[in-house]
Formats: structure tokens, C-alpha cells, sequence
């Protein structure tokens, strides 16, 4: 009886069972480097907002501190957006007639809040707490990278479960003086030395608490 | 294929009674096997249409159901607090203890030479593989979010977690994936001889196009068999311990808990001896009505069902030991927890599912130390179906029964399947059922190549060599 298949199909058939293994591989690869990627939380990516805040011009020109405009950072779970009225505090004196701020201007006059899209945002099953991060003296710079560098505000981390649950695990590489906290430029001499002592001072508790369930996900 | 398994080989066992009818020979073996895969589509029996029609139709309810049940959530089912477990659970170790008659058939029975094993091992092997498919279903359906179910393997990930290993959850999800996986190679491997005999047989061109490509080139050579063989030993051994490990990690679900009725030692080879036990009565449940609508009383012969009956003796005997000795532990141990359980199934809300497994894997099989029930198809279908009722009910009794009274009194409640369950019950049966359908339409349901070697001529082949 003759052959249903040539006899070229041997090596056809070998090649595709090794072309299957390298396609199921080379996807599932493929969608983990996409995952690691943070493309899903959009890191680095600029959002559109009502007006080109920059936080470059604002923190590094200027100098002003975060918690002129962030004022519940130290209080609150959120650290605030700041109402309209913070941003005339200045702009009734200078740019006070910029068409850039004329959406500022309007808000102001109608009492209509800006819309700010919100640039690091935490799935709802998440529990976040600012107030606690810089009690412990986690500096902003840990988690929002600089700032002070952005012209239009991006996240620097893509705040996925893995990032987190690092500085859980061991946070001393992140704490510093509860006076640097704001800081974007403080640096320190010997972390690892500073670190364990901030650890002590600062009451930080250990991982097995920081790491277990409930502390994230209420 | 006589050295594998060859029950003539053995010295000193008297001459058994014929495994095939009488006057079979290996060319008519093959012609009656291989008739329904290679029909013409416009062939196809009406009973096949029918069943089959009446299947899929489940199937399609469980589609509807289990559509619903994402898009809502687990509330739809009877699952509450304290009984966080209802049906699904119980549904779920039910089907997984169905797959294991497959693998004590395909693999124990090949590796201690019992020769009748050829003519139900692969139908056996192909229940196994869809009652996995079914049980399967259940934890994922359960997960409450199951598109999230491949959180189960562990794999690094940016969430930067392990599955908890410390639980017997996870176990199950290793056991039972390993056991699909095996038995599905195990299957196939089997199939592959066959597989090129209805390559060589069919008139059709594309069915002998689809069937070459199963084959996997397969030319009977002499060198192929050699391979086969060692690759179905191989195979054998690799399933045995499965037949085991199985259901005794999904033992471990249960007796790693705390709860009273669960904490117990006893539970793995009471779990694993009630799979076989079950496991039988489903091949029974099938082979039975298969045997008539396919004419296959040549094949799977009195003898078959006879033997089939006697390894449901065994197993539900050890069945009934475990139920014992729960009851004695109970007592034993003094501890009031453990003897309030034994009570509350004696006497509680669920006494009378309690009492009806009694009934049903216990007392009602004791009808088979008769031979001519043992030997009749119609008792032994009944007696198979009332054994699936029962082991179902034994899984209710285990889980439910042990849950619904908490340590806190507070919290007790009582527990009912809802429609939801009972049609995600019924749609996972239509889905075994497709399944079953497809594989007797396509696929010879006895094994022809080792069938051969059972006929006279092939027996004589070999005493004149």
C-alpha cells in the first residue's frame, strides 16, 4: 500500500514539534517581558492633563517643597491634590495673564476643580497609606523617582506587587532622616549602616508584618 | 506483545476461560472494531445521533451556566459560610475518583499480566481522561476569578509571590495536572498502532489523511514494536504510582485540615480505594450499554463484567472499613469534637444522605457475592449506577456533613445545592458525555492490535514457534 505522506514529511513533522515547543515558549516569554515590561501600568507613559504642570520648574527652579502642594502626605492616606486657590497663591502675581493658565484662571473663577489625571494609580484592592511610608521615613523620591527632573509628571516605577513587596521584605535600603524626606538630591554615605539604625529609630516593623496579607489587601 | 503480558505464560496457572468469543479471528477482531470509526459520515448510527444530540445539548447548558456564573460570581451556588465547599467539591473529587479505574485498568492490570485488561483498557483510559477533564473544571470554576487560575503553577512573576507550598491545595494542582498529562500520553501511545490500522483501512480520503497524521508514521516494523513496547512499559510504570498518589494528595485536602471528620489517616487509602471503586462502577456503567449498541459482546464478555464486579467487592469492603473505622477513631479518641460528628451523621440534618450511602456502597453491592448477579449485565448496570450515587454521596456526606457544624456554634447552617449547582453537575456530565461520543465515533473503543494476539491463530502462531 503506498505511503499517504512523502517521506519529506519526517523532517516536517520533527521541525514542527520543535517549531510548537519554541512557539509555546517564545509566547509565553513573550508575555511575561511584557508584563515585567510595565506597559500594563503604564509606566513612563505622560498622561494628558488640563494644563502642562511641570514639576521640574516648580520643584527644581523654584524650590518649593512638596508639601506646599501635597499637604496630607504626613496626615493621610492621600497626599492631595492641591485646590485651585494654592496654584493663585502665586499665579495671582506672575504669568497672571499666561493663556497656559487660563484654565487655572477659569477653575478659580467658577470654583470647578481641574480634572488632574491621576498619574500613580493603585487598583482598588490595594491599600495605600502616604502618611505611614513617610513616618517610617520612606523619602518620596523611593517610589516617585525625580521628580524634580520631569517636566510633565510620569510614574519611574511601574508600582506592580513585585516592586512593593522588595522594599517589604527589607526596607532599609529606602529609609532615610525623616528631615530629607522631600528631599530628591539626599544621598547617603554607608545606607547599609543608616538603614538599620533609621530601622530602629523609626519603629519600622519587621517583614513577617509588612509582607502579610492584610497589610495590602483589606 | 506476549512478553508484556501473557497469563498463558505462567506456570502452574490452570487454563482460564476464554477472554474473546468463540470463532474470532484476527481479520474479523479487526473488521468489527474498526466499522464505526471508518463509516461514512451519512452511516452514522441513530443511536450515536441521538446520544450524542442529547449530550452536546448538556454541554451547551453547562456553556449558558458557566457563562452566567463568571459573569455573577460563586453566590449563585449553594456555597455559604460555614460550607465553603458544597457541590463543586464534592463534584470535583467525585470525577477525579471516576478517572481512576482507567489507570488501574491501562497500567496496574498490564504490569501484573492480566490479559482481560486488553478489551476495556482503552475505553477505560478514555474515561479516565475526560472524567479529569470534568474534575478539572471544578477548582478553576471555584476560583471565584478564573481567569487568574494560572496563579496556581508557580512561575516567576511581578506579583513577587509563590503558590503557598505548605498547602495541599497546590499538591492537588501538581497531582492532578501530572495525572492528565500522563494519561493522556498513555492513551495516545496506545492508540498509535490503531490508529495507522484504520490509516491502512480507510476508504476515505481525508479520514486516511487525518488518521496518517495520528498514526505518526507507525509502519509495523519490527524496530517500531520494540520501541512501542518499551515506551508502553515505560509508560506503565511511570502511571502506577499515580493510581495511587492521586487521590490520596486529594485525601490531603481534606485530612490536612483540622475539621472533624477530615483530620484523619485513614483518608488516603480510603479515597483511593473508593476512587478504584467508583472508577469501576463507571466503566461498568459504560461498558455495559457499549458492549450491546456496538455488538462488542464478543469482547468484552461475561467473563469481563464478571471480573469488573469482583474488584468492586474488594474495594468496597476497604470502603466499608474506612467508614468503620472513622466511627472507632471517634470513639477511640474520646475527643467530644469527633464523636459529635459521628453522631450528627447518624442523627443530624444530613442523616438520610448518610444512611443512603450506607445503602448504596455497602449493603446493595453485597449483591454481587452472587455469581449470577455478577454475571448479569442488567444487575451490574444497576448495582454500578447505585455505587456512582453513592460515592457521590459519600463526598457530600464528608464535606458537607463535616462543615456545616463549625467549631463555633454560632456560625452553624445548613447547606443546599442550588439549580446552579445541579446544572453545572449535569453540564459537566454532558460534557464527559460529548467527549465519549466523539472518541466512540472516531476512535476504535477496544484495542484491535492487542486484541489480535488473543485469538486462537495467534496463540497457535506462537506455540509452534
Amino acid at each position: 500500500m503506498a505511503q499517504v505522506f512523502h517521506r519529506s514529511m519526517n523532517i516536517l513533522s520533527r521541525l514542527s514539534i520543535a517549531a510548537i515547543g519554541l512557539l509555546v515558549a517564545g509566547g509565553l516569554s513573550g508575555v511575561m517581558a511584557l508584563d515585567y515590561s510595565g506597559f500594563n501600568q503604564r509606566k513612563g507613559v505622560v498622561l494628558e492633563q488640563p494644563v502642562p504642570f511641570s514639576h521640574k520648574h516648580h520643584v527644581q527652579d523654584v524650590g518649593i517643597d512638596c508639601r506646599y502642594c501635597h499637604t496630607s502626605v504626613e496626615r493621610s492616606a492621600q497626599a492631595g491634590i492641591p485646590p485651585t486657590q494654592t496654584c493663585m497663591n502665586c499665579h495671582k502675581q506672575i504669568w497672571s495673564d499666561s493663556p497656559m493658565l487660563a484654565p487655572v484662571r477659569e477653575s478659580f473663577r467658577t470654583g470647578e476643580p481641574l480634572n488632574w489625571s491621576k498619574v500613580h494609580d493603585l487598583p482598588d484592592f490595594a491599600y495605600f497609606n502616604h502618611s505611614i511610608h513617610v513616618a517610617k521615613g520612606v523619602g518620596c523620591f523611593s517610589c516617585h523617582g525625580r521628580v524634580d527632573q520631569m517636566p510633565l509628571v510620569r510614574s519611574a516605577h511601574p508600582l506592580q506587587m513585585q516592586w512593593c513587596l522588595d522594599c517589604h521584605r527589607n526596607p532599609e535600603p529606602n529609609l532615610r532622616p525623616k528631615d530629607q524626606i522631600t528631599s530628591m538630591t539626599w544621598r547617603s554615605e554607608d545606607q547599609s549602616k543608616l538603614g538599620a539604625e533609621l530601622a530602629k529609630i523609626h519603629k519600622v516593623r519587621g517583614s513577617a508584618f509588612l509582607t502579610s496579607c492584610s497589610t495590602c489587601h483589606r | 506483545m506476549s512478553t508484556v503480558f501473557d497469563e498463558r505464560a505462567i506456570p502452574g496457572v490452570p487454563p482460564r476461560p476464554p477472554i474473546l468469543g468463540e470463532g474470532q479471528t484476527p481479520t474479523t477482531l479487526t473488521n468489527q472494531i474498526s466499522e464505526m470509526p471508518l463509516s461514512p459520515p451519512l452511516k452514522t448510527p441513530k443511536w450515536w445521533l441521538a446520544g450524542f444530540s442529547v449530550a452536546f445539548g448538556l454541554l451547551t447548558m453547562f456553556l449558558f451556566i458557566v457563562t452566567y456564573l463568571f459573569m455573577t460570581g460563586i453566590g449563585v451556588w449553594g456555597n455559604n459560610v460555614p460550607v465553603g465547599w458544597g457541590w463543586d467539591i464534592v463534584c470535583f473529587v467525585w470525577w477525579i475518583g471516576i478517572g481512576h479505574a482507567g489507570t488501574l485498568i491501562s497500567a496496574i492490570l498490564l504490569l501484573v499480566r492480566q490479559q482481560w485488561r486488553t478489551s476495556i483498557n482503552r475505553f477505560a483510559e478514555a474515561m479516565t481522561l475526560f472524567a479529569v477533564s470534568c474534575a478539572g473544571m471544578y477548582p478553576i470554576l471555584h476560583l471565584g476569578r478564573p481567569w487568574v487560575f494560572y496563579w496556581l503553577m508557580p512561575y516567576p512573576n511581578t506579583l513577587g509571590m509563590w503558590p503557598q507550598f505548605r498547602s495541599p491545595l497546590i499538591w492537588d494542582v501538581f497531582a492532578v495536572s501530572t495525572y492528565a498529562t500522563i494519561s493522556a500520553v498513555f492513551w495516545y501511545v496506545g492508540l498509535v498502532p490503531d490508529l495507522a490500522t484504520l490509516r491502512d483501512k480507510a476508504k476515505n480520503k481525508v479520514a486516511r489523511v487525518i488518521y496518517a497524521m495520528g498514526a505518526l508514521g507507525w509502519r509495523n516494523s519490527a524496530r517500531h514494536w520494540s520501541n512501542y513496547e518499551w515506551a508502553y512499559l515505560l509508560l506503565a510504570g511511570l502511571s502506577t504510582p499515580l493510581v495511587l498518589s492521586v487521590h490520596s494528595v486529594v485525601s490531603f485536602d481534606f485530612s490536612v485540615g483540622i475539621i472533624p471528620g477530615w483530620h484523619t489517616t485513614i483518608f488516603p487509602p480510603y479515597f483511593v480505594a473508593g476512587a478504584v471503586f467508583s472508577g469501576f462502577a463507571m466503566v461498568l456503567t459504560l461498558a455495559i450499554p457499549l458492549r450491546v449498541v456496538l455488538k462488542f459482546e464478543d469482547f468484552i464478555t461475561l467473563r469481563h463484567l464478571e471480573n469488573m464486579a469482583k474488584v468492586m467487592l474488594v474495594t468496597g469492603w476497604i470502603v466499608a472499613y474506612g467508614y468503620g473505622a472513622e466511627i472507632f477513631m471517634a470513639w477511640y479518641s474520646g475527643n467530644e469534637y469527633e464523636m459529635y460528628m459521628v453522631n450528627n451523621r447518624f442523627h443530624g440534618p444530613y442523616a438520610f444522605q448518610y444512611w443512603s450511602l450506607i445503602l448504596c456502597n455497602i449493603i446493595i453491592p453485597q449483591a454481587m457475592w452472587l455469581r449470577s448477579v455478577r454475571r448479569s449485565p442488567f444487575w451490574l448496570f444497576i448495582i454500578s449506577i447505585i455505587v456512582n450515587v453513592g460515592m457521590w454521596l459519600e463526598r457530600f456526606v464528608i464535606i458537607v456533613i463535616s462543615l456545616h457544624r463549625d467549631f463555633l456554634p454560632s456560625s452553624w447552617d445548613m447547606y443546599s445545592g442550588t439549580k446552579f449547582d445541579v446544572g453545572t453537575f449535569v453540564g459537566t456530565i454532558g460534557l464527559f458525555l460529548t467527549l465519549m461520543f466523539l472518541f466512540i465515533r472516531f476512535v476504535p473503543v477496544v484495542n484491535m492490535f492487542e486484541m489480535r494476539t488473543l485469538t486462537p491463530q495467534a496463540t497457535a502462531k506462537e506455540k509452534a514457534e
